[in-house]
């Protein structure tokens, strides 16, 4: 059988017996859900904090904190057990971690994505562990006959300083395990000077130790026994089809046990498989083996034909016409710009990217006796568990998705496709477990790609050089196309990444949104379509300081305008990251902040030597702040060095200070490669990128040497929580972009810089 | 054929052309090393063949038959190699799925090169990708490791 801990088979929950999993289905009081309406009630399957479902505490005193959102680096699993681990006063020494399987209705919403697990379920964590808390002094206090006020619990060990009395949290954990729940009401969350793990710097991560000696289980290291080992020809177009094919050649591949020819998904094709011909073997390399020795003929369908440079001619066409849908409108931004004494205007592109994680897409699936059981790296279990159930025709209830580790996921490993295809196949197996390993080239040539942008911006100057006029017009397919026949146009959360919520003090601003058609999948990449905006902004505002012969800091800072807190609503941005505006308003004076910091630690306006320079870009994404201000070094030949980057966010209060900076070191690199090398093409519909030796992604010698990150704000604990794991990128490409122009006088549009420089 | 993995003796009987990454992996259970481009372009299969640091996904095992194979299992018996104590004192990891590979170029890097420089970090530390940008953390856990000051 499959060797990760899974949380339905631990012994003791809270002292109870095994059953207490199944048993908490039928949901106790404090686990109703609220009206919903924004944040986590607005989520599927909203939020859960009873403390029977989150922790447990074994005869020996070992608390296990469940955690339900998917590892995928952000250190979601050290910062959820150390928010239990502060409010429940154990010992982190004696604190573990289980990951729980895909089940909402058990453990409230699972979609790892939008930045949101903190954001959303901070508090509800921190009530469970305040609860179960509170559940072991009461059984303390009925044990010794002594009133539960007089019982502390501090550091895994309950006390009664009048009668001298102790015993470890172990100890009596099963007597509190039958306790009622306190009500939520009557719990007392600490104050921060109570705090003895959230906030702290010197945390280490919770799987520090399997990951350094190589214990640690991602999806493509589940195993089970008699498991069988699949790769699979898919479609190189998206949206074709297999016309036909021969595997004589591959049935002959010692250890090759099946061809199965899996079925092209209906179109759009939301998360279901691309289809194909699987090779099914007794081990890896005879699958890839078998997979060479395919005979294919392929049917390209409708998309044969993209074709990244003539698509980028329409995109560019769609984002010069004037009849583009208008998303946002204040003032009167046409007219303005007519009247305007001076008038500029540019043109960015942002390529595709894939998200290309480390560990490629995989899955083990198995069937017996009407019950499936999946291993697999997701980022939405439940939807996995959705979608299985439906593949196989059977309930959910009878699918357990067991989720691993995720070597990496930005964003590719919130759609199952793969998954799917495992479970296809051990369908096809007799239930026997099969596991799916995507190559490399699998993973570039199937992505879920980021969208391809054209971002068309205009701005009327008046006499100071001021903008009084605005007008941003995108032109990108939509994620939408993997839901919905051809939808030409951004949805309300694409928009509202950076366009309909853009926060700058100009009184006419207009955001058109010109029609473009998906010609592959588009899906969601870390940070979404703040992507293709905050590159046409930031680079934008850079050229019109320029224009005007402005520094750079002082205009950005004047056009951002005064400390003032806008309601995105009212703008035009119905959605907000979900959140309530009036909780979450944009707050400008946090933006001016970031800038500011990240600014001086640079030391803007400082001497540089020749073709070095400082640029600077901030953004506001998934309710945090963020700017960034980096160095660029321009080589004679056009090679561009990154040796210094400063990165200042606002996010709210700290709980996992480090996993804050790593995010935002991690943000620096990946927008780093964005900016220099990264990108997707297509010719005759298929992705030209193979491998890492033509999809470029920094490395060591490239990735910017000296990362400092500067955490501002946080002082407010009631402030509430912003995200992590995305608004670090963002700022950064246009930040290299415009220290590039710095350098050189060489003003980037297009992404990647590539041999742009080189003359 | 014959070959060492952490010092245990092992046969194989299967296809020659077999990379040692998926012998490893799928025959002996060995999931430390990681597969992550099939190609030796990326490191997250790094492992010690006779002490010298090799891509395993591109090393057929034709060519480690007869050799001594050390994977991140078994680099130290207890997590106490410089390397992996660095890595854990500087939370170097993210997402941990390139770190085996990370880590077991860097003990080759450090038993060749006791004493690294940037560049000599940069030059041997580039043929590993890590996605999620742990970079900066990895040039430090090396300097520590090294016992040099981590920056």
């Amino acid at each position: 059988m499959a060797v990760l801990e899974n949380v339905s088979r631990r012994a003791v929950l809270l002292g109870m017996g095994a059953g207490a999993l199944v048993l908490s289905l039928g949901l106790p009081t404090a686990a109703q859900e609220e009206p919903l309406k924004f944040g986590a009630d607005a989520m599927p399957h909203g939020w859960q904090d009873d403390p029977r479902i989150f922790v447990a505490i074994d005869p020996d005193g070992t608390v296990t904190v469940t955690v339900h959102r998917s590892e995928m680096g952000q250190g979601v699993r050290t910062s959820i057990a150390m928010a239990v681990a502060d409010e429940l006063e154990a010992d982190w020494t004696r604190v573990r971690v289980a990951q729980a399987p895909g089940d909402e209705p058990t453990f409230g919403n699972q979609d790892t994505d939008g930045s949101r697990s903190l954001r959303h379920f901070f508090h509800p964590m921190r009530r469970a562990g305040a609860a179960a808390r509170q559940m072991l002094r009461q059984a303390a206090a009925a044990e010794w006959g002594v009133p539960v006020d007089e019982v502390t619990a501090e550091n895994h060990v309950l006390g009664h300083a009048a009668s001298g009395r102790q015993a470890d949290y172990g100890e009596m954990a099963a007597r509190a395990a039958e306790r009622e729940v306190p009500a939520r009401e009557s719990l007392t969350l600490k104050s921060p000077d109570q705090f003895r793990y959230i906030g702290r710097d010197d945390i280490g991560l919770i799987d520090n130790p399997a990951i350094v000696t190589g214990g640690t289980i991602y999806g493509i290291d589940a195993k089970a026994d008699g498991m069988l080992f699949a790769v699979i020809a898919r479609p190189p177009v998206y949206g074709g089809r297999v016309a036909s094919h021969d595997a004589t050649a591959a049935l002959k591949v010692p250890g090759v046990e099946r061809v199965v020819v899996i079925d092209p998904p209906p179109q759009p094709s939301e998360f279901q498989p691309l289809g194909g011909v699987a090779v099914i073997a007794t081990n890896t390399w005879a699958a890839m083996r078998g997979r060479e020795a395919l005979v294919i003929e392929w049917e390209h369908g409708d998309h044969g034909a993209y074709d990244s440079e003539a698509f980028r001619g329409e995109l560019e066409q769609s984002a010069r016409s004037t009849d583009g849908a208008v998303v946002r409108n204040q003032g009167d931004a046409l007219t303005a710009l007519q009247q305007a004494p001076r008038r500029f205007e540019a043109e960015y592109y942002i390529p595709h990217l894939a998200q290309a994680p480390m560990e490629p897409p995989s899955a083990l699936v198995m069937i017996r006796d009407g019950k499936c059981e999946v291993w697999a790296c997701v980022q939405a279990p439940q939807v996995t568990r959705v979608r299985v159930a439906e593949k196989l025709g059977l309930d959910p209830r009878d699918v357990t998705v067991n989720v691993t580790l995720l070597g990496g996921g930005f964003g590719r490993k919130s759609k199952p496709d793969f998954v799917l295809e495992a479970a296809i196949l051990s369908r096809e197996m007799d239930g026997r477990p099969v596991k799916v390993t995507w190559t490399r080239e699998d993973d570039l040539h199937h992505s879920f790609y980021h969208t391809v942008s054209v971002e068309h911006l205009q701005a009327g100057l008046d006499q100071d050089g001021r903008p009084v006029a605005w007008l941003h017009r995108t032109a990108a397919p939509t994620i939408g196309s993997i839901f919905a026949p051809d939808p030409m146009q951004k949805l309300p959360f694409e928009l509202g990444m950076g366009l309909t919520n853009m926060p700058l003090d100009i009184p006419n601003v207009r955001a058109e949104n010109p029609q473009a058609q998906a010609h592959t999948r588009i899906g969601w990449y870390r940070s979404v379509s703040n992507i293709p905006h905050a590159f046409a902004i930031q680079s934008f505002i850079a050229e019109l300081a320029h224009e005007a012969g402005r520094d750079h800091r002082d205009y950005l800072l004047e056009v951002i305008g005064p400390a003032r807190k806008i309601n995105p609503v009212e703008q035009g941005d119905v959605w907000n990251y979900g959140e309530d505006p009036a909780r979450y308003p944009i707050d400008t004076g946090r933006l001016r902040r970031v800038i500011e910091t990240a600014s001086e630690a640079a030391g803007w306006g400082k001497e540089m030597p020749a073709r070095s320079g400082l640029g600077l870009a901030a953004h506001y994404s998934f309710v945090s702040y963020v700017a960034v201000a980096a160095e660029v070094e321009v080589a004679e030949d056009g090679n561009v060095r990154v040796p210094v980057v400063h990165i200042a966010i606002d996010c709210g209060p700290h709980v996992n200070p480090d996993r804050i900076r790593s995010q935002m070191e991690g943000a620096v690199i990946m927008g780093t490669g964005q900016a220099l090398m990264s990108q997707i093409t297509f010719a005759e519909g298929r992705a030209q990128q193979d491998n890492f030796d033509s999809y470029l992604v920094p490395r060591m010698d490239s990735a910017p040497r000296e990362i400092h990150v500067h955490l501002v704000g946080g002082e407010d604990p009631d402030q509430p929580l912003g995200g992590v794991g995305e608004p670090g990128l963002p700022p950064v490409t246009p930040a290299i972009v415009n220290a590039i122009f710095a350098a050189t006088g060489k003003r980037i549009r297009q992404l990647p810089v590539g041999a742009q420089l080189s003359s | 054929m014959d070959l060492t993995v952490n010092g245990q003796g092992r046969s194989f009987g299967g296809d020659p052309d077999m990379p040692l990454l998926w012998y490893l992996r799928d025959e002996l259970g060995l999931t430390g090393t990681k597969f992550g481009c099939g190609a030796g372009y990326c490191g997250a299969c790094v492992v010690h063949i006779d002490g010298v640091a090799s891509f395993s996904c591109v090393t057929p095992m034709t060519v480690a038959e007869g050799a001594e194979v050390v994977t991140i299992e078994g680099l130290s018996p207890d997590a106490s190699h410089p390397v992996q104590v660095a890595w854990r004192e500087l939370n170097v990891a993210q997402c941990g799925y390139c770190q085996s590979g990370q880590m077991m170029q860097a003990a080759a890097l450090l038993a060749e090169t006791p004493d690294p420089t940037d560049e000599d970090i940069d030059g041997v530390m580039t043929q590993n990708i890590c996605r999620c940008g742990t970079y900066p953390r990895i040039r430090a856990a090396i300097k520590r490791a090294a016992g040099q000051e981590a920056g």
